[in-house]
């Protein structure tokens, strides 16, 4: 590597640094003892997680997080499958219209998305609920699974559905044998990334949600009294211990579904 | 034109599902707002005449003008600072990092991007903040005696937060972009007689320009619209839009206004859009 090319990888060192900073720190004073959150570290204590264990707010706002992300990632990838066999397999009237339509969550500021439902949902009189959170959650996951699927489909080699229908296979046999199994770590990819960004996603929860907590709901109201923080920092080292698993999974399957296609090992969402 | 039709009729079936949700929780409720926009705000109730006051209002109050500049403004500065910081790094994973190991590095930047938003952004105001880690260490090694200040809780910080968490939406699609360079057109600009540096600016830059602009449009309308930094970072004292528009909406009770301003946001961020799809189209051209 020549001099230019060692430059930008000190570079590189620096800014994977001012990446991680953020999460560096949260073991940090997740582990420290004192109650305030500043240097110098006090001592090593594991208080705060079993406080974190111990909070009844907390354990519902969880639950209210898992009920939605796994409806919403359901529903957005059931809804992103529809949309990525019709644009990579289809070619029909008002295509590019329609599919930018849908993927238009994705470029819209989600204050927008979450004001707009908010005002209509109040019109009509509707309660808010943990429903409300999943129709938005599954909204704005949505393009983001038919970005994952869309790569898993448009990889699919037609011939061999076309060879399963001269076989005697109906369309939706060959679908359910050739074509499904073929998509799976798509779907898997699609599924993870809606758990994750509904998961993670606060603007809709927080103005959808009424008096239901969910995690990020929870972690906001906390922010605000010191006392609460290392608590929080405990949720946050949990939390991304969680993230790295569940990306690691993804990848997995990523990376198998594309050896399966005899695709590169880069790309994918990336 | 049977098959057509027949494939048309399979096509707009499948896409039918997706679709009428978007319509349904997305298309409905923006069309809402837009009609709300242009009514009349009264006590409790909206009176339904006709309107410009509400944009009247965005176009001349002061407040309003303030605090769309400056989420404008922290908008292009995030953005600049974003794709500029963000270019290098893409450039070293697409020509320097071996092929076998560019997969780790993207895995590696993408992963604090996982993680919890909010918790990021509060361990910015941690990192910055008056007894922050900044000032602590740098007042303990005894290089400064006062805190520093222009890194608390005001627009610096905001900058500072809002770059980092938008930083793996800005390296990726340049990363995109540079991976597509047929690497013998740079062999052939050396070979040509340009120097490393004008092989990169006649050629590498040019051709990696898309990715350049869509980083620039993936960065600036979430960050022109987020909600969470300034409440957590500014403390509620340097509202942005986002903020604005949700306590129009609500704590102000003054929904044709608040409409008007998502209304004023959205065309912002559309037209700022369709500058740089221009520019990009013109790039392509080039490339042509």
């Amino acid at each position: 590597m020549n001099r230019s090319g060692r430059g930008l990888q000190a570079y590189a060192v620096i800014y994977l640094l001012f990446l991680y900073a953020p999460i560096i720190l949260l073991p940090l004073f997740a582990f420290n003892s004192g109650t305030i959150i500043a240097f110098p570290l006090q001592g090593f204590s594991t208080e705060w997680f079993q406080e974190m264990w111990a909070n009844a707010t907390l354990r519902r706002a969880l639950t209210n997080s898992l009920t939605i992300a796994v409806s919403a990632s359901v529903l957005a990838t059931c809804f992103g499958i529809f949309a990525a066999r019709a644009s990579t397999r289809f070619t029909f009237p008002g295509k590019g219209g329609m599919m930018g339509f849908i993927m238009l969550p994705m470029v819209l500021p989600e204050i927008i998305v979450a004001m707009s439902l908010l005002v209509v949902l109040l019109g009509m009189g509707v309660q808010l609920s943990l429903l409300t959170v999943i129709a938005g959650h599954t909204l704005i996951c949505m393009p983001y699974a038919i970005a994952v699927l869309s790569t898993a489909f448009s990889s699919l080699d037609r011939s061999l559905e076309e060879a399963a229908y001269d076989l005697g296979e109906t369309k939706w046999s060959a679908f359910r044998l050739i074509t499904l199994p073929l998509v799976m770590p798509g779907i898997i990819s699609a599924l993870l990334i809606s758990f994750t960004i509904s998961l993670d996603e606060f603007i809709i929860a927080f103005f959808l949600a009424g008096n239901e907590p969910t995690l990020p709901t929870y972690i906001f109201s906390q922010l605000r009294f010191p006392r609460a923080i290392p608590v929080i920092m405990a949720l946050g080292t949990v939390l991304v211990l969680i993230s790295i698993v569940l990306l690691a999974i993804g990848e997995y399957f990523r990376r198998r579904g594309n050896a399966r296609i005899g695709g590169s090992p880069t790309g994918g969402l990336l | 034109m049977a098959k057509f039709d027949a494939e048309a009729r399979a096509g707009l079936s499948l896409i039918a599902p997706p679709f009428l949700y978007a319509a349904l929780i997305l298309a409905a409720p923006i069309l809402t707002i837009l009609a709300y926009s242009f009514l009349t705000d009264g006590y409790l109730e909206i009176i339904g005449d006709f309107t410009w006051a509400n944009y009247a209002q965005v176009f001349t109050d002061p407040i309003v003008r303030t605090v769309m500049l400056r989420s404008l403004m922290v908008a292009a500065i995030v953005t600049l600072a974003t794709v500029l910081t963000a270019f290098p790094i893409a450039y070293y994973v697409s020509f320097m990092v071996r092929p076998e190991r560019k997969a780790m590095w993207l895995f590696l930047i993408t992963i604090p991007f996982w993680t919890s938003y909010l918790i990021r952004v509060f361990l910015w105001k941690v990192i910055l903040g008056y007894n922050g880690v900044v000032n602590s260490s740098l007042t303990g090694l005894g290089i400064i005696d006062e805190p520093l200040t222009f890194i608390l809780y005001n627009v610096n910080a905001i900058v500072m937060t809002l770059a980092h968490a938008y930083a793996p939406f800005a390296i990726l699609p340049i990363f995109v972009a540079l991976e597509k360079i047929d690497r013998s057109l740079l062999e052939a600009g050396r070979d040509l007689g340009e120097s490393r540096a004008m092989t990169f600016w006649r050629v590498t830059l040019p051709l990696a320009m898309p990715g350049v602009i869509a980083a620039t449009l993936i960065v600036f309308i979430p960050t022109i619209g987020d909600y969470v930094t300034p409440e957590v970072i500014g403390g509620g004292k340097i509202p942005m839009i986002a903020n604005l528009i949700q306590v129009q909406m609500l704590a102000l009770d003054n929904r044709p206004l608040g409409s008007a301003l998502a209304v004023t946001a959205m065309v912002i961020v559309a037209l700022v859009s369709l500058l740089f799809l221009f520019l990009n189209r013109r790039f392509l051209k080039v490339r042509q």
